[in-house]
């Protein structure tokens, strides 16, 4: 099998992590929404929440809100807060207003936020009572998106958490991909795991609900995205087992991502380069175009996606770059130890934010290259840093092979911007 | 509970955000939940601002719940300051703090920070983003303003400026202008621009300049009553606007004189006979309820167009909206659902909508034109280039941005003469929409290609049938007025009791409506 160079020392699964509580400058769950409802085609997500909920998400989803998009909120109104029982009638009221105007959604989630947290509003007993009345049509689910529980692309893992313990039983010894990908992304997946001879591949969540795999003992899952957590204990607690793997960014994870599965499947090493040999050119050749600018440049992420250590893995083994400090809302190690193994030691990792205090910091680094949310971006580039927005990465096409090049490309463009801008005044 | 995917406003504190944000030397201490800090890419990417908003939130998180907020809250207030160094705190909850009852006004006041604290009590679900504006900034002004003497020469304050306010940069910049040329000197504006201690000072002002109702109503009556100070009453928006505000300003400061009208091309360009096609275009208006009042005037009584609806969302603001489409011979529209407002527009089938952004893509959808009026906006709606409401470089803004979404007069002269013309024909649509010319179907694509909007025709009314010779003579209407023609072709039918239309009920309906 394909082995992977070492990194140099021991990799920083073992180094001491900074942990800081105090402002968080992030996302709250309710975000994924706007990616999760593009891939489950058939599904509506149903806040129940505050104006600010509605806000953000209208924000969030800039001018998608305009495309008929299968998302909305139930603003929680001053009667709703005087009484429980008044609330889950409302809740009733709405959700069948909008199942007769949406006959074709046919999975319903009802999304908790703070404020539906707060004054324990129950949604989980209102999705099951839905549920029996909607049945068998429609299947309403709920999870908490809320600030109070969710950061940012946890949203996700809180709402495939959620569909596993009612996802069908089945014997069958499948591999799972967990994680929603860009139909593009996830075709490449597949047909990678087919050429290399695993055909029983199912996908959480599938574009439709009709198409939910199954779970059992004998399935066998790889997570595509770092940030769910959640989602594999929930699959663990049905039978299934974690294939451990770095996550597919760059030609070396997804090569890592994809041996970890070729090992469980006992797939030969031939087919396996067969299969793979190619397109790992091409995302080098593709990766080496882009590094070029990237190549000996200091990076600097601050917390948003749980993405930040796997791409600093790639960004600093492939790219040629060099990682200040790597922020992550949270750090799993049973999810993200192995990139962590491949991560060499020196940048610091913290876990949690103090945005003033790593706002601190990151003037003191004056890093090339700062990753960063949206509120921060352009204040930290008028302080004369450049700065790469986050949420694109969750975006974008950014996984496996094919987009290997792009994805180092996302990080090259503002470097790239800023040499070409020649705006100083003339001499 | 209310089933809502767009909201015209954000919650209220995202209205105080937009004053202290404004606002220089004050700083915002919010009680919310971890996440409610995505309200801080408004400013820093719609507004494309380079500084990050003087907000620090508590960000709490679930294992805080309990009596740990108010300590996180205690400690928030005490970081602010120390690394901030503010003037003066601003201090409130969002709608999830609220409902933990922390009282961060009571905290704050008790815990002695050396600065003015001024507790904000916004209910947020009852009240609205333009409401959190007003009140916050009246809090402000109500805390710090004191009654001093006059200044020597006449002064006056423009009140209502935020950030994040559709135009204020510019409108700020076009009336200060204009008062300057009156030989007005501006003592303070605020909240834009201002800091605590510029509030401090706000009563040596001789009058106040009320731009935006909807932020600064609440500060100026208070200033009004407390210091004495008089304040506009009309939002110099549109020629007629300005001139009646001009008026008003010379009641207020009788030395002052009237301002140079040089740079005004508004009425030239309106009389001119390229404006003639103008005369009558229907237009819905929808947004707040100061720019469409304003709308309305200039619509009417300076571009010549017929208000054919018009409506707002702030509730706050519906009575005067009332009085003044009465005026206009219409019903106002109050709502913030913007399902409301695509009904009322595809019932009133206008041939322009001047509204909000939400307006736009509901003229998108239904191929009506529209130019942006009122908040919300996005981005593009914060132009780099100077792009004012107000005055009477406002006026010409407006000219140019109202006109351009409609087929200028002599490019519809062509599509008339020349709507058999295989570059002309319905589909092609004006050349500057970007939608690029396809030839006309031949004689027998284009016979399938009526046929189901025949089908569609027929269905248009319950109790009314379009016969396929109407309907088709209806299709060699330009497709700008044939909205008009079909709607006052049914209602002429159906005032006649007419249950069919022919060629004849349409050319008949024609001369009827004949002006």
């Amino acid at each position: 099998m394909t082995r992977m160079a070492p990194p140099p020392g021991s990799g920083c699964r073992d180094i001491p992590v900074l942990r800081e509580r105090g402002q968080r400058e992030v996302f709250c769950g309710l975000t994924g929404i706007i990616w999760l409802h593009r891939k489950m085609q058939d599904a509506f997500f149903l806040v129940v929440g505050s104006r600010t909920c509605a806000h953000l998400l209208q924000s969030a989803a800039g001018v998608m809100i305009f495309a008929e998009p299968r998302f909305a909120t139930a603003i929680l109104e001053e009667t709703d807060l005087a009484g429980m029982a008044d609330a889950q009638e409302e809740l009733d009221r709405e959700v069948a207003r909008l199942l007769e105007r949406r006959p074709d959604i046919r999975q319903l989630f009802l999304v908790g936020s703070c404020p539906s947290e707060v004054i324990k509003l129950d949604l989980g007993k209102a999705a099951e009572r839905l549920s029996r009345e909607h049945a068998p049509h429609v299947r309403v689910l709920s999870y908490d998106g809320s600030g109070i529980e969710t950061t940012f692309t946890e949203g996700e893992d809180a709402c495939l958490a959620a569909m596993v313990p009612v996802l069908p039983e089945t014997q069958a010894r499948e591999l799972l991909l967990v994680g929603a990908l860009p139909d593009v992304v996830e075709d490449q997946a597949l047909s990678l795991l087919s050429a290399m001879g695993i055909e029983r591949v199912r996908c959480l969540p599938a574009r439709r609900a009709d198409e939910m795999p199954g779970v059992g003992p004998e399935t066998v899952f790889a997570l595509t995205q770092p940030f769910l957590g959640g989602t594999r204990d929930a699959l663990m607690r049905r039978g299934a087992r974690h294939i451990a793997a770095p996550f597919p960014f760059g030609e070396e994870g997804t090569t890592a991502w994809l041996a970890a599965i070729a090992a469980e499947f006992d797939v030969p090493r031939e087919q396996f380069e067969a299969a793979t040999d190619a397109p790992r050119d091409r995302a080098r050749r593709a990766v080496a175009a882009a590094t070029e600018m990237l190549n000996g440049k200091r990076i600097f992420f601050f917390p948003d996606s749980q993405l930040e250590i796997p791409l600093a893995r790639f960004l600093t083994r492939e790219c040629g770059m060099e990682a200040v400090e790597i922020g992550a809302p949270y750090i799993r190690q049973d999810v993200v130890g192995p990139d962590m193994d491949l991560l060499a030691p020196g940048p610091v990792l913290s876990e949690g934010q103090d945005v003033d205090l790593q706002l601190d910091r990151a003037r003191a680094a004056r890093a090339d290259l700062t990753v960063c949310g949206l509120g921060l971006a352009n204040p930290l580039e008028a302080e004369g840093l450049a700065t790469k927005w986050a949420i694109e990465l969750v975006f974008t096409p950014v996984h496996f092979y094919e987009q290997a090049g792009d994805l180092a490309a996302l990080f090259a463009r503002p470097l790239r911007r800023r040499a070409a801008l020649k705006l100083e005044a003339a001499e | 509970m209310k089933l809502s995917v767009w909201t015209y406003e954000g919650p209220p504190h995202v209205g105080a955000m937009r004053v202290a944000t404004g606002m220089e030397g004050l700083h915002y201490v919010l009680h919310a939940p971890q996440g409610d800090t995505y309200a801080d890419l408004l400013f820093t990417m719609i507004e494309r601002r380079g500084k990050r908003p003087p907000v620090t939130y508590t960000t709490f998180q679930s294992r805080d719940l309990g009596a740990d907020t108010a300590d996180l809250f205690r400690r928030a207030c005490q970081d602010a300051v120390a690394r901030f160094r503010p003037e003066a705190l601003i201090v409130g909850a969002s709608c999830t703090a609220e409902l933990i009852q922390d009282d961060p006004g009571g905290m704050a006041e008790s815990m002695d920070l050396g600065v003015p604290v001024i507790p904000l009590e916004l209910p947020s679900y009852q009240r609205k983003e333009n409401f959190g504006a007003d009140e916050t900034f009246y809090q402000i002004v109500r805390t710090l303003a004191e009654p001093m003497e006059r200044t020597a020469r006449v002064t006056c304050n423009l009140l209502g400026p935020t950030g994040l306010g559709f135009r204020h940069r510019d409108d700020v910049a076009e009336i200060t202008g204009l008062l300057a040329d009156m030989g007005i000197e501006v003592n303070v504006t605020a909240p834009m621009g201002a800091r605590p201690a510029d509030i401090k000072r706000m009563g040596a002002a001789h009058f106040n300049v009320l731009l935006y109702p909807e932020t600064g109503e609440a500060a100026a009556r208070w200033c009004e009553k407390t210091l004495g100070q008089p304040y506009t009453k009309t939002v110099p928006i549109g020629v007629g606007a300005t001139r009646h505000f001009i008026a008003e300003v010379l009641a207020l400061a009788p030395e002052a004189q009237a301002p140079s009208e040089a740079g005004l091309r508004l009425p030239w360009y309106s009389a001119s006979v390229d404006s003639t096609y103008l005369t009558g275009k229907r237009v819905f208006l929808f947004g707040d309820a100061t720019h469409v009042i304003a709308a309305a005037r200039i619509a009417r009584d300076e571009m010549g167009f017929e208000v054919c609806g018009m409506g707002c969302y702030n509730r706050e603001f519906a009575r005067p909206l009332r009085q003044a489409a009465k005026e206009y011979g219409v019903e106002a529209l109050i709502t913030d659902d913007y399902l409301d407002v695509e009904r009322a527009i595809e019932a009133a089938a206008p041939e322009m909508i001047l509204g909000t952004q939400m307006e736009r893509h509901i003229g998108k959808r239904l191929g009506i034109p529209c130019a942006v009026i009122s908040a919300p906006v996005h981005v593009q709606d914060y132009p780099a280039r100077y792009s004012p409401q107000m005055g009477f470089e406002g006026a010409n803004v407006i000219f140019d941005t109202w006109v351009h979404p409609l087929v200028m007069g002599l490019e519809e002269h062509l599509l008339h003469m020349f709507r058999d013309d295989f570059e002309f024909h319905d589909g092609a649509g004006p050349s500057h929409h970007g939608g690029a010319a396809t030839p006309r179907p031949t004689s027998q694509g284009a016979v399938e290609e009526e046929a189901p909007d025949q089908v569609r025709g027929t269905a248009s009314s319950d109790a009314l049938v379009w016969l396929a010779d109407a309907e088709r003579e209806l299709k060699k209407i330009p497709f700008f007025v044939r909205g008009k023609a079909r709607r006052n072709t049914e209602a002429f039918a159906a005032g006649r009791g007419q249950t069919e239309i022919s060629i004849d009920t349409l050319y008949e309906a024609k001369a009827h409506y004949a002006r």
